[in-house]
């Protein structure tokens, strides 16, 4: 039985951002300095060697792929560790489902959070690489939408982890066997084609892959192609959204 | 009116029975206490009454509405005082306050305006911008009132609220809690220590492996079970086993139990008891008269002390 109120799950958003109104001087930073590292390290040190990649300057294609990996990580540590020491330590989680909010709002809040840092992240990583001429299009103005689709398929995936998981120590293996592979997988350092039919297939179940190449066709103007993208992560959305609600609930309510 | 009404409630985790179909009422005003060890049902119990533990079987109505499905409309009457402290860390004092009346629907403006009501309360106004973690035990307690109190509950249920914390803090808390019921704030509480259950409610349920086994106002149920007085004995450590003293000196009194290297003698006249235990010359070390309290009551009923 599923006990969701908007309402509810809004206040629980308005929660998480006031924390991060308090904290983000010091987590933002945290979260921007490494796509910067690969960009640089990558974008200007590969770069120089390979020049043009799909018809793109290899600085600019690495700088969306990266802008969609951040939007990711934002989603990810929000709904791993963030939402594990506020659940198990701080046990904030377990004070809040005896307020008129219901196990199932904290989850969607919690998602709806998550999705929310994956905008802010994903879109101050694009503001600042806009430097090296990646944006080329007003279509990329839609990209915190796209941001924000990702954010709640990554969010909805890590909680239901967080939600089942026995000790904060199997977040590494969250991290190494699901987010790095998706991180070096999805088409964000060298376009999958030359890779055998398998990974492509693998890639194609996994989200970051449509956030990478709609963030590319929206940034490089080619919307057209964005919307198969689009499709696929508001269809996964949809249907992942309540696994995490269920799963909650089973922890938080006897 | 009844505020909860709990009938043959029971609550079973797997195979271990956790409450094990207990009927109670608490009404409108008063403070009505679960006192029992630790592993009693206490907690579980709370839970369900906070919707937040669904009963395996039995009824329970806060405010007439079944706990199973009016969970949300239940949760916006209630003040809920949690067994450990669970504040958001992040946030100040105040913050906490605020963030919390808005769960309950409470304006900005309002939930600011109760934050400063309530900060007064808890005497907590000095810190109302540090964070929690920089607050005291008692302070981060008195504060977990306050936010309770933040959307105006007609239940106020506090698991535990003093354990942990020292003599004096304990103190404040009481203080706070007493006059809540002056208020006419009707209050539901855990404890483990008798004395608490004696100083805030005005009735206890004593409680043991998932049953109420009494329940009444505290001296009445002293006086029922053990009467107004205690003679402590302590055994001499190389004399005979307490049992057998209790034996000895059983004659004289109303009623007797033996707890270790103790015996206690219940009573109604305590000095007259004490001059006749003298006379026995039974090999103790001490000999105490004392008031009787819910202890022995529990030691009575169960043959075990609440806190070994």
């Amino acid at each position: 039985m599923m006990d969701f109120s908007p309402v509810g799950a809004f206040r629980f958003w308005q929660r998480n951002l006031l924390i991060f109104r308090k904290t983000f001087p010091f987590t933002v930073p945290e979260n921007f300095l490494e796509p910067v590292v690969y960009l640089l390290a990558l974008g200007l040190g590969l770069g120089a060697y390979l020049r043009e990649i799909q018809g793109l300057p290899y600085v600019a294609f690495v700088a969306t792929g990266l802008a969609a990996s951040a939007a990711m990580f934002g989603a990810t540590f929000e709904c791993t560790y963030n939402a594990y020491v506020q659940f198990y330590y701080d046990r904030s989680y377990d004070a809040i489902v005896t307020t008129p909010l219901s196990a199932e709002d904290v989850a969607v809040g919690e998602v709806l959070w998550g999705a929310t840092r994956s905008v802010i992240y994903g879109t101050a990583f694009l503001l600042v690489v806009a430097l090296f001429g990646v944006a080329r299009s007003l279509w990329a103005l839609a990209l915190p939408g796209v941001f924000f689709l990702g954010g709640v398929v990554f969010s909805t995936v890590a909680l239901a982890f967080t939600a089942v998981t026995p000790s904060i120590d199997l977040f590494p293996y969250y991290f190494s066997l699901w987010i790095t592979p998706m991180f070096m997988f999805s088409g964000i350092f060298f376009p999958l084609d030359a890779l055998p039919g398998w990974v492509q297939t693998a890639a194609w179940f996994t989200p970051l892959y449509h956030v990478v190449r709609a963030t590319r066709a929206l940034a490089f103007g080619t919307p057209v192609a964005a919307v198969p993208e689009v499709v696929w992560l508001a269809a996964v959305a949809v249907v992942l959204l309540p696994v995490p609600a269920v799963l909650l609930r089973r922890r938080l309510v006897q | 009116m009844a505020l909860v009404e709990a009938e043959e409630l029971l609550k079973r985790f797997g195979s271990l029975v956790a409450v094990d179909r207990i009927s109670f009422q608490v009404r409108e005003g008063e403070c009505y206490g679960f006192l029992g060890p630790n592993g009693a049902g206490k907690t579980t119990t709370m839970r369900m009454v906070c919707c937040t533990a669904r009963p395996t079987a039995g009824s329970l109505r806060v405010f007439g509405l079944d706990v199973r499905r009016h969970g949300r409309a239940i949760k916006r009457q209630l003040g809920v005082v949690h067994q450990s402290v669970t504040l958001d860390d992040a946030l100040t004092v105040r913050e906490n306050l605020v963030v919390y009346g808005r769960y309950f629907d409470l304006s900005w403006a309002e939930a600011r305006r109760r934050a400063d009501e309530l900060l007064a309360f808890a005497e907590l106004e000095a810190r109302a911008d540090e964070r929690v973690s920089k607050l005291s035990g008692g302070m981060q307690r008195r504060l977990m009132i306050a936010r309770a109190l933040m959307a105006n509950p007609r239940l106020l249920v506090l698991d535990e609220p003093t354990t942990g914390l020292d003599p004096q803090a304990r103190h404040a808390v009481w203080d706070r809690l007493r006059q809540l019921k002056r208020g006419g704030v009707t209050q539901i509480l855990t404890t483990h220590y008798m004395e608490e259950a004696e100083h805030l409610c005005d009735r206890v349920a004593i409680v043991d492996h998932g049953r109420i086994v009494a329940e009444g106002p505290p001296r009445e149920l002293v006086e029922r079970y053990v009467g107004r007085e205690v003679v402590e004995l302590q055994v001499a450590a190389d004399g005979a086993p307490a049992w057998a003293v209790a034996e000895q000196a059983a004659g004289l009194a109303e009623g007797f139990e033996v707890a270790g290297d103790r015996v206690f003698l219940h009573t109604r006249d305590g000095e007259e008891l004490v001059h006749r235990v003298r006379a026995l010359r039974l090999p103790v070390e001490a000999v105490v008269l004392r008031r009787a309290t819910l202890e022995d009551v529990f030691l009575r009923l169960t043959g075990r002390r609440l806190r070994e």
